[in-house]
């Protein structure tokens, strides 16, 4: 029938490129966005308060039984930082896992009928959490100040470096469960586990000094554990934010070999996103036809 | 994806090529039989059929479409029709066969898909002018067309959800019909609003067909589809039985 056609001014329709599409389509992935941030709390009294009360009762239950009756008040110095500034991480975490991994079933409406590259939902729903994280941030920072924390070039480094490696971390794994979630929807469940995992796994409540000691004839497990990319940003974020304001003396220092531990954290983040991005364009091909 | 050469350039270069071409595209659909581990098990034990099964929704399907022509497809439900326009429109892949289109496809397919009810009607007009394909620059310098094309008035700054069905339709409709293309697809969206505005959109519909804009209209109304367009394509059981001149494309429907 078409012998003659000149394929090359063609377009086929559905065939995107990618996560590279996304930069070209910033201005829709803005309104996303805004349009996600928006209707966040819309309808509620209390608004973006909720942003500041869920973490703050958070807190306090962990400072209460874990520091308080478990008694790691007396064994780490400053404590409610030293939580505070792991909690936040793991809870950006916890949070854009799971509003990546809800994405495309959400925009169900727009996904069955009309053709976006699909991996604007799960960007759109990583970049939203982190605004959302920012009011925890920000508290976070008040704290460390009246504690006597300043910024330094170190510190700040240290707090975006570990923010970085939490994002794109959580883009990976959230292409991959939110492109599985849509023909099962399993993936919501096993994420939950994923949020339990991440909660413990990291040296939030305890430290990694503590890991290491039980550890000592399985170093490789204590690689292991550490090799997390949440626990190497909560390290980062221990090293930038709780380290400055406890005396020198308390200071935990780096868990041995952390240049070598970060690059495996890189490897690990790259494998995941990597294998995100092709298990989506796997089941990008059906996701009209499944939702 | 989408190419952003001007109509003019398009016409001067390549007036003889199609705007869509279907190249022996096959579509086929899973039936599940099970929906979890229990209905497996439930189906092997009572010996039904576990795996899914699959049904083919677009069997061999061929044609091409002219630049500026303007061609309706019609069936009777469930014939393929609207999987036709998914295939080209994107949202669907075909599983065998190839779909090619020129220049800036977009579709009237269920027009207020993104529309969101919280948002405020503005805010939805500008979300769903960036969904289907419109630049920030384009969406601003359009907008008061697009709401004046609405009729919608003062409400444009209410949230969506206080609208009646048919102010929501009008918006939704409007945005739409305002996007910069070259492609058209519709799907049985006129039957919007009352009869003043139908006949409004027919024609707009009317207007953008003689500027030389390509469309493929999925409809019922042999009355609509004879005004706009001068051949038709019949689907039966996904398979195109007839393509030809709309008047007697319309006789082998009512044949049926």
């Amino acid at each position: 029938m078409t012998t003659t056609l000149d394929k090359s001014a063609f377009d086929t329709p559905g065939r995107g490129r990618g996560l590279l599409d996304v930069f070209k389509y910033r201005y829709l992935l803005r309104l996303l966005i805004s349009k996600g941030s928006s209707l966040r709390y819309r309808n509620s009294v209390l608004g973006w308060l909720w942003s500041y009360v869920r973490p703050t009762v958070q807190f306090l239950i962990y400072f209460l039984v874990i520091g308080q009756i478990l008694g790691l008040h007396s064994r780490i110095e400053s404590y409610p930082i030293y939580m505070f500034s792991g909690l936040v991480v793991v809870n950006l975490f916890n949070e854009s896992i799971g509003a990546t991994t809800r994405s495309i079933v959400e925009n169900k409406a727009l996904v069955c009928k009309i053709y976006l590259p699909r991996e604007l939902f799960p960007i759109s729903a990583v970049i939203g959490s982190f605004i959302h994280f920012l009011p925890q941030l920000a508290v976070l920072l008040i704290v460390c100040v009246l504690f006597g924390w300043l910024p330094t070039f170190t510190s700040v480094g240290l707090m975006l470096g570990g923010l970085l490696l939490v994002l794109l971390f959580v883009l990976g794994v959230g292409l991959l469960f939110s492109a599985i979630n849509v023909r099962f929807r399993d993936a919501q469940n096993f994420i939950e586990i994923i949020r339990t995992i991440a909660t413990w796994s990291s040296p939030i409540m305890y430290t990694w000094v503590m890991v290491h000691d039980h550890l000592t004839h399985h170093l490789w497990i204590f690689n292991a554990f550490m090799s997390n990319p949440i626990t190497v940003a909560v390290e980062m974020f221990h090293q930038g934010m709780w380290a400055p304001v406890v005396p020198a003396s308390k200071r935990l220092g780096w868990p041995p070999d952390f240049g070598w531990i970060v690059l495996a954290a890189v490897v690990i983040i790259v494998l995941v996103t990597l294998i995100g991005q092709l298990v989506f364009r796997r089941f990008e091909r059906t996701f009209a036809q499944d939702l | 994806m989408t190419v952003y050469t001007t109509r003019s350039s398009l016409h001067a270069a390549q007036a003889q090529q199609p705007a869509i071409v279907l190249d022996h595209v096959s579509k086929w659909f899973n039936k599940r039989s099970t929906r979890s581990f229990k209905d497996t098990l439930i189906n092997w034990l009572k010996r039904e059929p576990v795996r899914s099964q699959q049904f083919q929704a677009l069997k061999d399907v061929s044609f091409s479409i002219a630049e500026g022509e303007c061609v309706a497809v019609m069936g009777l439900n469930g014939s393929g029709k609207s999987t036709t326009l998914k295939v080209v429109s994107g949202v669907l892949r075909p599983d065998d066969g190839e779909v090619l289109t020129r220049g800036r496809v977009a579709g009237l397919i269920e027009v207020g898909a993104g529309f969101h009810p919280d948002l405020t009607g503005r805010e939805n007009v500008f979300l769903n002018a960036a969904i289907l394909g419109m630049s920030e620059k384009e969406t601003k310098e359009r907008f008061d067309e697009i709401v004046a094309f609405s009729e919608i008035g003062d409400f444009i700054d209410q949230e969506v959800k206080h609208y009646s069905s048919g102010m929501f339709m009008r918006l939704a409709f409007s945005v739409a019909i305002h996007v910069e293309l070259d492609v058209l697809l519709v799907d049985e969206v006129l039957s919007v609003g009352d009869a003043p505005f139908r006949a409004k959109c027919n024609a707009k519909l009317k207007e953008m067909a003689g500027q030389g804009i390509t469309m493929m209209i999925v409809s019922h109304s042999a009355s609509q589809v004879k005004e706009l367009c001068s051949r038709g394509i019949v689907i039966r059981k996904g398979e195109v039985v007839f393509d030809g001149p709309i008047d007697d494309a319309l006789r082998v429907l009512e044949g049926n």
